[in-house]
C-alpha cells in the first residue's frame, strides 16, 4: 500500500516537476507563468496593455492569413449552394418587391410625419456621429463564443462599448480594442445583454444571446402584450448605445417569445461602427 | 547528398506535430458540423495528448504554452486559460506515460476519458468562477464526448505518421 502511494507520488513528481526528455521548461514553472498571465488579465494590468495590444494585432493578422484558403473554400461552397436555390429565391424576391413597393409610399409619408414630430418635441437627431466602416477579418463563431474581429482599432478612434451595425441593424458591440484591430461580441453570444424596446407596445426588456440565431427576452412586464412580428430596437437606457437601432423581430417558439435577428450573423463581411462617444476637449 | 535529404525529411516529419498544433490554434478549427453545430470537437486536445504521450521529445512544453496563448487571443478568452488547460493535459499525459507498462491505443483512449473531463471542468470553473463568463454547458459536454470519440481514429492516423518519425539524434 505504502509502495503504491510512493509510486504515485514519484510519477506525479516526474510528470510535473522534472524536465522531460528534450524539454527546456518544467510543467510546473509554465503552469505558474500561465496563472500569472491569467491574473494579469483578470486585474487588467495597465502596463501590459500595449504589449497585449501589439501581440493580439500580430496574432490576428497571422490567423487571418492562415485562414484565407479556408475562407475562399467556404465562400466557393456557399456560392455553389446559392445557385441551386436561384429560381426560388428569384420568385420570392419578386413577391417581396411587389409588397415593398406598395409599402414604400406609406413609409415616405410616415417619415415626413416623424421628422416633423421630432422637431416638435425637440428630439436631438443623431446626425453628427462619425461612423466607421470596418471589414471583418476573422469570424470566430464557435458554439462557445460568438465574436468577430474587425480590421480597425484605436487608429480609427474605435472604443470599447461602441455599437456595431450590419446593414443598419445592430449585430454587436466592441469589447476589445487593439491598435489595428478590435473584437466585437455578437448579440447572439451568451454573455451579450442589451436593453431593448419592443414596438408598437413600447415595452422594455433585456435581450440575452442564446448562442444560436435567436435571443431571449428577460424582465418583460407581467402583462406583456407583445406579439409575433413586433419589432425590437435598442432602448438606449444603458447610455451606451443610441436608441432606435433595429435588432430583429419577435418570434414565438413553444409559447416563449424570442428575438429573430434581422441580420444573418454568419454572413457579415463589412460593418459600421457607431462612433457616438463624445470627444474629450 | 542522400544523407542530407534523409535528414531533412526526418527533420520535417519531426516538425509535423508542431505545425499541426500551431495551425489548429491559429485557424481555430472547432470542427463543428450540422446546421445547429451540435457535433463539435477539440482537435488540439487530441494532438497535444497523443504527442506528449507518445513522443514527448517532439512537442516541447514551451511550445504548448505558447500555442495556448495564441489560442486565447484568437478565440477571445482571457490570456493564459488555454495554456493552463494544455499544460495540465501534458502533465496528465506524462503521468500516464510514466505508469503505463504496455502502451496501446485502447489504454491511451481509456486514460483520455477522465483527462478530457478534468481539463474541461478546470476550463469551465475558471471562466465561470473567476471571469463570470457564461459558457454553454451542454455544448461543452458534447464537445468532450466527441473529442473522446474521435481519439481512436486520429490516434490511428498519428500512429501511422509516428512510425515514420525517428529521433533526429540517436
Amino acid at each position: 500500500m505504502e509502495t503504491s502511494r510512493d509510486d504515485f507520488i514519484i510519477a506525479i513528481r516526474s510528470a510535473f516537476l522534472q524536465k522531460g526528455a528534450a524539454q527546456r521548461f518544467s510543467l510546473l514553472v509554465l503552469i505558474i507563468i500561465s496563472v500569472i498571465l491569467l491574473s494579469l488579465d483578470f486585474y487588467k494590468a495597465k502596463p501590459l496593455n500595449i504589449f497585449r495590444s501589439i501581440s493580439k494585432d500580430i496574432i490576428y493578422r497571422g490567423s487571418f492569413i492562415i485562414s484565407l484558403p479556408f475562407k475562399s473554400l467556404d465562400r466557393g461552397y456557399k456560392t455553389v449552394k446559392t445557385h441551386f436555390t436561384f429560381y426560388d429565391d428569384y420568385q420570392n424576391l419578386k413577391n417581396e418587391l411587389y409588397i415593398l413597393k406598395a409599402q414604400q409610399s406609406e413609409i415616405e409619408f410616415l417619415k415626413m410625419q416623424n421628422k416633423e414630430l421630432k422637431i416638435v418635441i425637440s428630439d436631438v437627431l443623431h446626425t453628427n456621429t462619425k461612423n466607421v466602416i470596418a471589414k471583418v477579418i476573422l469570424d470566430k463563431q464557435s458554439p462557445f463564443l460568438k465574436s468577430i474581429i474587425l480590421n480597425k482599432g484605436t487608429n480609427s478612434n474605435l472604443k470599447k462599448g461602441m455599437a456595431v451595425l450590419h446593414k443598419k441593424n445592430m449585430v454587436g458591440r466592441i469589447v476589445e480594442v487593439n491598435y489595428l484591430s478590435s473584437r466585437v461580441l455578437l448579440i447572439n453570444d451568451l454573455n451579450s445583454k442589451i436593453p431593448v424596446k419592443i414596438q408598437p407596445s413600447g415595452e422594455n426588456a433585456i435581450m440575452s444571446g442564446e448562442g444560436n440565431n435567436l435571443a431571449s427576452l428577460d424582465f418583460l412586464p407581467k402583462l406583456s402584450t407583445i406579439e409575433e412580428e413586433n419589432i425590437v430596437f435598442t432602448s438606449g437606457s444603458d447610455g451606451v448605445f443610441d436608441d432606435g437601432i433595429p435588432i430583429g423581430k419577435i418570434t414565438e417558439i413553444e409559447g416563449k417569445f424570442y428575438v429573430e435577428f434581422f441580420s444573418d450573423l454568419n454572413q457579415i463581411n463589412f460593418v459600421t461602427v457607431i462612433n457616438n462617444k463624445k470627444e474629450d476637449n | 547528398m542522400i544523407s542530407f535529404n534523409r535528414n531533412l525529411y526526418y527533420f520535417l516529419l519531426n516538425l509535423f506535430p508542431i505545425f499541426l498544433l500551431f495551425f489548429l490554434v491559429l485557424v481555430d478549427f472547432d470542427f463543428s458540423f450540422h446546421s445547429k453545430k451540435l457535433v463539435t470537437f477539440n482537435p488540439t486536445y487530441v494532438v497535444i495528448y497523443y504527442w506528449v504521450l507518445k513522443k514527448p521529445e517532439i512537442l516541447g512544453y514551451g511550445l504548448v504554452f505558447f500555442a495556448g496563448v495564441i489560442n486565447d487571443v484568437v478565440t477571445g478568452l482571457p490570456m493564459g486559460i488555454s495554456s493552463i488547460d494544455y499544460l495540465i493535459l501534458c502533465g496528465i499525459a506524462s503521468y500516464f506515460r510514466n505508469i503505463t507498462l504496455r502502451p496501446s491505443l485502447i489504454n491511451d483512449w481509456i486514460a483520455f476519458v477522465p483527462t478530457i473531463f478534468i481539463i474541461n471542468s478546470i476550463h469551465y470553473s475558471i471562466l465561470n468562477g473567476f471571469f463570470a463568463l457564461e459558457l454553454n454547458y451542454y455544448y461543452l459536454i458534447l464537445s468532450s464526448i466527441f473529442t473522446i470519440a474521435t481519439y481512436p481514429l486520429v490516434g490511428f492516423i498519428f500512429n501511422f505518421i509516428s512510425d515514420f518519425i525517428t529521433p533526429r539524434k540517436k
